[in-house]
């Protein structure tokens, strides 16, 4: 029992920590990425300013990502050997797939972009980096082929005691991942969008380098509006296909107990989970029946219904994921999202009207409101993993059954105690670096010192 | 030849390619204070594998992968049952590389003196770590009836096992002296590395052949020709690349290494053939090559995607240290 409570708190630590750094990674490479092109295009310094000053932030913040994603791949192995045992003729080929055909284009080329000024060639410069922003949005799109198999199983064949590939095809055209996918790759969009807002609102509010970051303030917040927009865009299309392929999550997200129709929508609750019911509610009728077929009437399953088809079709056991944890994670993610669009328009509005050097409040405001986006992300993976809940590979697996029986709750405990230790000292390295980088003029940043110009610090 | 064989040789590449890449990364890291004694040398020092050691890092991901995907029962077992080793090896290569990434981008004597240290101390211990692990595969481990490690962290340690991290230690610092020979453009540096990598070379060949004759005392790895081959091309090209050392001839001794390397890790896989985790319980019992692989379809699918991917990977990344074989000086650092 320890074993399992332990290897999920690791599996929760490890992977919240890890997409801190993910999504930036995905969405702020395609920024760097346009930046650069605007400065190949033109040759205008300014857009080469704006390549480097950004781009320091993210090869700070892609240092923390590939560190963190080696503990990712090693630990299904480690924590959860007889998931892998039971998955790895289909989980093991996105992964290898994802390390093959994206991190050694994202890596290599990294390193190219990296030393490559003046180096090489300036298209080809330029091709790195775009390199870089497609093969970090591939590998996501791997490893999130490799989550789909988990959360809507398709393509296999129970055979040997294991899940065996029957068809290649059938996993990467998975329509989980088709939905996943463009929410991560736009919740990058947007927090990339947000990241860089953010910053230059600081900046911005201080009167530091007003054109250089007037014109980043304008590149991202375009950036950001069209990656919030699509993202809960998706995200509300992502929502009526769990409610067809994920009921018990959807549900659970809602806190939507009983089955009803039309079905109202709970805005907030007390949540007594024991008793399987809210104590206390605000709901808006029809609500919940429009969001998920886009019309006020329709049934909507509830909680008690859909335990009672599940213990009928797996036979007895407990189907019901967290309930509190998952609706409030829910009502944060949505919430962040709306706040999220709410923001980059009134900032676009600020920027067509020119008055955006004038509104203090704005600017401080958004400067916090680069929290929104890892928020959002954060629940929003709380939501996929733990609405999928007693399962690890939804129908076919329990998350309990996964566990590596050989590993002592021990060794997964220290290993814990290992890995939030190391992580907390790293956070707080990489948060006073970006800060440091971050309050930088991007003068001083254009050109850094090479070490012969910087006086050695100790001889 | 089946796909099962295929897929053996295709790890023990991804291996060699690790072991070969990443090894001179270990190396560069773990010499770097020694050989470099104040911060300018220090940066020219790290930057010699700047636009590289990320890349070389992705290896150890793509065999971890492989594994995974082509034997998930040895993948299962052997993570699981290396827990404690992995999760220091994971530990090092987590501080060594936010330690690349960061330790220039504070004006600090401090600062960079401890990451200086930190990289130097993970990557002294990953290169330590990876030695016993190796050795492990060759000695064996407690695997039982169904195909579970049935023994502790300290089952792990034994004195073949803490002597084969030493040689990979000493393998690697070596190695990664030799690879500052090539792109270091500083002479203060490379003549302290000369000296260094003189008596580096003798010890090795030492530690060695000491490993060899213990491996072949206590395990029957060289009881196939192959195996017996492949140790033998390793030894001629370790001798090879110590001696050309000696004589300074930097490239020649580089590719002798390489050489070393491929045949010292082909030789363990080639010992351990048809299985991939040998059971000193029962040889019953062991994980082989049939009995821990994936399905023939996924087997399939895998060497399409591997044989058209590997191939393209090669020549991308020969072309990176293409493009950046000038030396390092101090003019040319980032970390």
């Amino acid at each position: 029992m320890d074993q399992l409570l332990f290897a999920r708190w690791q599996f929760a630590i490890t992977t919240v920590y890890h997409f801190l750094f993910v999504p930036l990674t995905l969405g702020l490479s395609i920024l760097v990425a346009i930046m650069h092109t605007k400065y190949y295009r033109t040759n205008d310094l300014k857009y080469r300013k704006m390549t480097k000053f950004w781009g320091k932030l993210f090869l700070i913040n892609f240092a923390l990502g590939v560190a963190t994603g080696i503990v990712q791949e090693f630990q299904f192995g480690m924590n959860w050997s007889e998931y892998s045992r039971f998955v790895g003729d289909i989980f093991g080929a996105p992964l290898a797939i994802e390390a093959l055909a994206a991190f050694f284009i994202e890596s290599t080329f990294l390193g190219i972009w990296i030393f490559g000024w003046d180096k090489l060639p300036k298209l080809l410069h330029l091709l790195s980096i775009w390199l870089v922003a497609f093969a970090s949005n591939l590998s996501a799109f791997w490893i999130l082929v490799a989550n789909s198999f988990m959360q809507n199983p398709q393509g296999f064949v129970l055979n040997n005691g294991r899940a065996e590939m029957v068809n290649f095809f059938d996993l990467i055209t998975n329509p989980y991942v088709w939905h996943q996918f463009p929410h991560v790759v736009t919740a990058g969009i947007t927090t990339a969008g947000f990241f860089v807002m953010g910053i230059s609102a600081w900046h911005l509010a201080k009167k530091h380098d007003v054109d250089f970051f007037q014109k980043s303030f304008k590149y991202s917040v375009i950036y950001g509006l069209i990656g919030v927009l699509a993202v809960c865009g998706i995200g509300h299309a992502q929502g009526q296909f769990l409610m067809d392929v994920q009921p018990m999550k959807m549900a659970a997200a809602e806190a939507h107990w009983e089955t009803e129709d039309p079905a109202s929508f709970v805005a907030i609750a007390a949540i007594d989970e024991e008793a399987g019911e809210n104590t206390f509610s605000i709901e808006i009728p029809n609500m919940l029946s429009f969001m998920t077929y886009n019309s006020f009437s329709g049934e909507v399953k509830g909680i008690h219904d859909l335990q009672a088809e599940y213990e009928a079709k797996y036979g007895e056991g407990n189907y019901v994921p967290q309930v509190t944890p998952l609706f409030w994670s829910f009502r944060a993610m949505v919430g962040a999202g709306g706040l999220m669009v709410l923001l980059a328009l009134i900032g676009v509005v600020l920027l067509k009207t020119g008055k955006l050097q004038n509104s203090k409040l704005y600017l401080k405001v958004m400067l916090f409101a680069m929290a929104l986006p890892y928020i959002a992300n954060t629940t929003g993976w709380l939501i996929t993993e733990m609405g999928r809940q007693p399962w690890i590979v939804y129908g076919l697996q329990k998350t309990a059954e996964g566990i590596s029986t050989v590993v002592p709750a021990s060794y997964i405990l220290i290993s814990m105690i290992g890995f939030t230790l190391v992580y907390g000292i790293l956070a707080v390295v990489d948060v006073m670096l970006l800060v440091k980088y971050g309050k930088k003029s991007p003068e001083a940043l254009e050109e850094a010192p090479t070490a012969s110009e910087e006086v050695s610090l100790w001889t | 030849m089946d796909l099962n064989i295929l897929w053996f040789i295709l790890v023990t590449v991804l291996f060699i390619g690790f072991f070969f890449l990443e090894g001179f990364d270990y190396g560069v890291g773990m010499l770097n204070p020694i050989v470099a004694k104040n911060d300018t040398e220090r940066r020219i020092v790290l930057n010699t594998f700047g636009p590289f050691w990320d890349g070389n890092e992705v290896w150890l991901l793509t065999a971890g992968g492989a594994i995974f995907a082509a034997f998930p029962n040895w993948y299962a077992t052997l993570f699981s049952g290396f827990y404690m080793a992995l999760f220091l090896v994971l530990l090092t290569l987590i501080v060594r590389c936010v330690g690349i990434e960061v330790r220039s981008k504070k004006e600090s004597k401090q600062w960079r003196n401890t990451w200086d240290w930190l990289i130097a101390i993970s990557s002294f211990l990953s290169a330590f770590l990876w030695g016993v692990a190796v050795t492990n595969l060759v000695t064996g481990v407690p695997i039982d009836a169904n195909m579970q490690f049935a023994g502790n962290f300290f089952t792990l340690l034994t004195p073949f096992t803490i002597f084969g991290g030493v040689v990979f230690v000493l393998l690697f610092a070596f190695h990664g002296a030799l690879f500052l020979k090539l792109k270091v453009g500083s002479d203060v540096i490379l003549q302290r590395v000369k000296s260094l990598a003189d008596k580096l070379g003798f010890v090795l060949v030492a530690a060695v052949v000491i490993w060899v004759v213990l491996a072949y005392i206590l395990t029957d790895i060289y009881s196939g020709l192959l195996a017996l081959a492949c140790v033998a091309f390793a030894a001629v090209a370790l001798v090879a690349a110590v001696v050309l050392q000696l004589k300074d001839k930097k490239g020649f001794s580089f590719i002798a290494m390489f050489l070393a390397i491929l045949f010292v890790t082909a030789s363990v896989f080639a010992g351990m053939f048809p299985n991939v985790l040998i059971s000193t319980l029962d040889p019953a019992w062991s994980l082989t090559i049939y009995n821990a692989s994936s399905s023939p379809y996924t087997l399939k699918v895998m060497t399409i995607v591997a044989l058209t991917l590997v191939p393209i990977v090669l020549l991308y990344q020969s072309w990176n240290y293409y493009v950046f074989r000038k030396r390092i000086t101090a003019e040319d650092v980032h970390y």
